[in-house]
C-alpha cells in the first residue's frame, strides 16, 4: 500500500498536470483571457482569475485615450463573434493605474498579467511599452494586428515581415520584460512573420487575432451592420484557422505560443495544445458561457486527460506535429 | 443573435418627453430585461422593455439618439437585439415598486408580471406633475399608486425615496424593486441595508456588446449588462 501515499503537494496518479511554464513564468494552468475581453478593470481581471484563469490580459491600450466606434460595435451571428470596438482604451497613462491595481489582486492568486499594447507608429510602442513597463506586468503584448483600424492606422504591422521585427525591435529595446506578440492570421505566410518577430527579440507569439476584416449586412436595412462596416471575425468559425496558424508557427520557431481562437471548451483547449501551443487564449467563448467558462474548461481538460491517460500538457505540446 | 427589424404599431405620448413605442410583434423577456436599439447609420443603445409582446419600450428625449427615435412614425422600422441582462426575480408577497423618470419603463412590465403578488405599492416620481407618466399602466396592472413630484403639482411633495421611506417603515414588504436615476438607487439601496428588506436595483452604464464580453460597462467588477442590469441589494448581498 506504500505507493498509494501520497506526499502533501505531490500530483497523485489520475489526476493530470496542467501546469505550463512560459517564458520562465509558471501558470498553474495553460488558460490565458485574450486581449480585449473583459479587460477593462483591475477587478474584473481578478474575477477572470477567481474563476480559473491561468493568466490574465489587459484591453490594449495606446498612447492616447481612444473614444473607439460608434455602436453597433459587436456582434454575434451565429457561428462566431464579428467586432469593431476600435481599440477604445483610456490611454497609457490612465492605463498604468488599471494594471498597478490589476497586480495587486492577482498577485495573491499567482496569476500573471498580460498588458497588451498597440500604437500607430515603432516609435508609439516603445513609449507606450516604457511607460507600461513602470506598472510591472508579468508580459507585455503587441497587438500589431487588430484588423478593424486599416482605414485609419493603415495595413497591420502583422501583415509584413519587415514592419512586424522593427516593433518588436524597438520595444525589446525599452524593456526586459517578456515580449509576446500577437499575430494577425489575415497574411499568405504566419510562419515566416512569427520567425521575424522572433529574430527581432520576441519572447512569445499569441496567434490568432480577429479573422478578416469581415461585413454583416442587413438584407432589410440594406447596409453593414457594424457603424465601422467591417469588423474583426472570431469565435468557433475561426478554430481551424487558428489551428492551422498554430500548427505553422509551431514548426518555425523555437518560442511558445499562446494559440487562440475558437477555444470554446476542453477538447478545443487541448487540439491547440497538442498543434503546438504552450497556454490557450480563450475570448469569444465568454460570450457563450460566461466569466465562468475557464473553471469550465479546465474541469473537461482534466475529464478529458484523465480518460484517455494523459498525464500532462508538456507530454502533448505539439503532438499533432506529423 | 442579430439586429432583427421590427414595425411600430403604435405611438403614445404620455409626457412632453416621452413617448411609448409599441411594436409589432413578440420577443419572450423577464421584467428588467434590455434590447439594444439600432437605427442604421445613426447608433444601437440600450432600452428597457415595458412589454414584451407587444415589444414595447418608453423613450424619453434627452439627447441625439432618443430625439431621432422621437421623429419615427407608425409603420417606420427600428431593430432590436435582445432580450439581454438578468432582470427582476419576481419574489414576496407584499411589494413596493420604486421609479424615477423614465425609471418607470421597466416597473410597468414588472407589475403586469406580479399577478401572484397579494399587494404591490408603486411610488413613481418626477420634477412636476406633466413629467409622471404610466400610472394607468401601473393601476391596470393592479398596483396602488403614489404620485411624487418635487414641486408638489401633483401627488405628494418631495422625492419617491422619501415616500418609500415612509411607507417601509410604517408598513411590511417583502421586497422592493427600483429603477430610476442613480441618486435615487444609492438612496434606495440604504434603505433596504438599513431596514433589511431585500431589494432589487435596475442599473446603467454604457453599452457595447450587451453580452458581456467588452468589458465597457464595467462597475467594480460586474458587468451591468449581463450579471444586471437588475441587481439584488440589502440582506445578505
Ligand atoms: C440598461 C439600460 C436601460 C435603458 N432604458 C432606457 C429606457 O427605457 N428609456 C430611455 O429613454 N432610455 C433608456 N436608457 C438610456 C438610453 O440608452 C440612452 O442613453 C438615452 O436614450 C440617451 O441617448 P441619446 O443619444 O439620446 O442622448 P445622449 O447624448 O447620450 O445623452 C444626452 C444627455 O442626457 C443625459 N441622459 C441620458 N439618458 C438620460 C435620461 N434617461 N434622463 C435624463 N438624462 C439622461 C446624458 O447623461 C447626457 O448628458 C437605458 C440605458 C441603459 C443602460
Ligand atoms: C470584442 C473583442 C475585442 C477584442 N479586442 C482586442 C484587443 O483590444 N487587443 C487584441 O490584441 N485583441 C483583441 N481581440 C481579439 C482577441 O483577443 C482574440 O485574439 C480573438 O478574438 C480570437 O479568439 P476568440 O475566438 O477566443 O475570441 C478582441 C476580440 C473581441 C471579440
Ligand atoms: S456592454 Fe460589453 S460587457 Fe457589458
Amino acid at each position: 500500500m506504500e505507493s498509494m501515499h501520497s506526499w502533501p503537494g505531490e500530483i497523485t496518479v489520475g489526476e493530470p498536470d496542467l501546469t505550463v511554464e512560459l517564458c520562465g513564468v509558471r501558470l498553474r494552468n495553460p488558460l490565458v483571457l485574450a486581449a480585449g475581453i473583459l479587460g477593462t478593470g483591475a477587478e474584473l481581471l481578478a474575477r477572470v482569475a477567481e474563476s480559473g484563469a491561468g493568466m490574465v490580459t489587459t484591453k490594449s491600450c495606446g498612447p492616447a485615450p481612444r473614444e473607439g466606434h460608434p455602436n453597433p460595435t459587436v456582434l454575434d451571428w451565429g457561428h462566431g463573434l464579428i467586432n469593431a470596438v476600435g481599440l477604445a482604451n483610456p490611454g497609457v497613462d490612465q492605463e498604468v493605474k488599471t494594471i498597478a491595481r490589476a497586480k495587486d489582486l492577482l498577485s495573491p492568486l499567482e496569476v500573471p498579467l498580460v498588458a497588451s499594447i498597440f500604437a500607430g507608429t515603432v516609435e508609439g510602442f516603445a513609449e507606450v511599452a516604457q511607460k507600461v513597463d513602470e506598472a510591472q506586468p508579468d508580459f507585455i503584448e503587441l497587438n500589431i494586428s487588430c484588423p478593424n483600424l486599416a482605414a485609419e492606422m493603415g495595413r497591420p504591422f502583422a501583415c509584413d515581415t519587415g514592419d512586424a521585427a522593427r516593433v518588436t525591435a524597438s520595444v525589446r529595446q525599452v524593456t526586459t520584460r517578456p515580449i509576446i506578440v500577437k499575430l494577425s492570421p489575415n497574411v499568405t505566410d504566419i510562419a515566416s512573420v512569427a520567425r521575424s518577430v522572433e529574430h527581432a527579440g520576441a519572447d512569445a507569439i499569441a496567434a490568432i487575432n480577429t479573422l478578416g476584416p469581415g461585413m454583416i449586412i442587413d438584407v432589410h436595412a440594406g447596409r453593414p451592420i457594424l457603424a465601422n462596416k467591417v469588423g474583426g471575425v472570431s469565435g468557433p468559425a475561426i478554430r481551424p484557422i487558428a489551428v492551422r496558424c498554430v500548427y505553422d508557427i509551431y514548426q518555425a520557431v523555437e518560442i511558445p505560443i499562446i494559440g487562440t481562437g475558437g477555444v470554446s471548451d476542453g477538447r478545443d483547449a487541448l487540439e491547440m495544445i497538442m498543434a503546438g501551443a504552450t497556454a490557450v487564449g480563450v475570448g469569444s467563448a465568454v460570450r457563450y458561457r460566461g466569466a465562468e467558462v475557464f473553471g469550465a474548461i479546465l474541469e473537461e481538460m482534466r475529464a478529458l486527460m484523465t480518460s484517455v491517460g494523459y498525464g500532462s500538457l508538456v507530454e502533448l505540446r505539439g503532438i499533432a506535429q506529423v | 443573435m442579430l439586429p432583427r427589424p421590427m414595425t411600430i404599431a403604435r405611438i403614445d405620448q404620455p409626457t412632453r418627453k416621452v413617448k411609448a413605442l409599441t411594436l409589432h410583434g413578440r420577443l419572450p423577456a423577464q421584467p428588467g430585461q434590455f434590447v439594444m436599439v439600432w437605427m442604421p447609420g445613426l447608433n444601437e443603445k440600450p432600452f428597457s422593455l415595458v412589454d414584451d409582446d407587444p415589444v414595447t419600450l418608453a423613450v424619453a428625449s434627452v439627447g441625439p439618439f432618443s430625439a431621432r427615435l422621437h421623429e419615427l412614425e407608425v409603420g417606420d422600422r427600428l431593430w432590436l437585439r435582445g432580450p439581454f441582462g438578468h432582470g427582476f426575480d419576481i419574489v414576496g408577497e407584499y411589494a413596493l415598486l420604486v421609479g424615477g423618470g423614465y425609471g418607470v419603463a421597466p416597473l410597468a412590465f414588472l407589475a403586469s408580471r406580479t399577478i401572484g403578488a397579494r399587494r404591490k405599492v408603486a411610488v413613481i416620481g418626477a420634477a412636476t406633475g406633466d413629467e409622471l407618466f404610466f400610472e394607468h399602466r401601473l393601476a391596470g396592472a393592479g398596483c396602488e399608486v403614489v404620485l411624487v413630484t418635487e414641486d408638489c403639482s401633483a401627488g405628494e411633495g418631495g422625492v419617491c425615496t422619501d415616500v418609500a421611506e415612509r411607507l417601509l417603515q410604517d408598513e411590511t414588504f417583502d421586497v422592493v424593486y427600483g429603477c430610476g436615476p442613480e441618486g435615487m438607487l444609492e438612496t434606495l439601496e440604504q434603505l433596504c441595508s438599513e431596514l433589511g428588506i431585500p431589494g432589487q436595483l435596475s442599473k446603467e452604464a454604457y453599452m457595447r456588446c450587451a453580452m458581456g464580453i467588452c468589458g465597457s460597462c464595467e462597475r467594480d467588477g460586474l458587468l451591468i449588462c449581463r450579471d444586471g442590469p437588475v441587481f439584488p441589494v440589502g440582506p445578505g448581498t
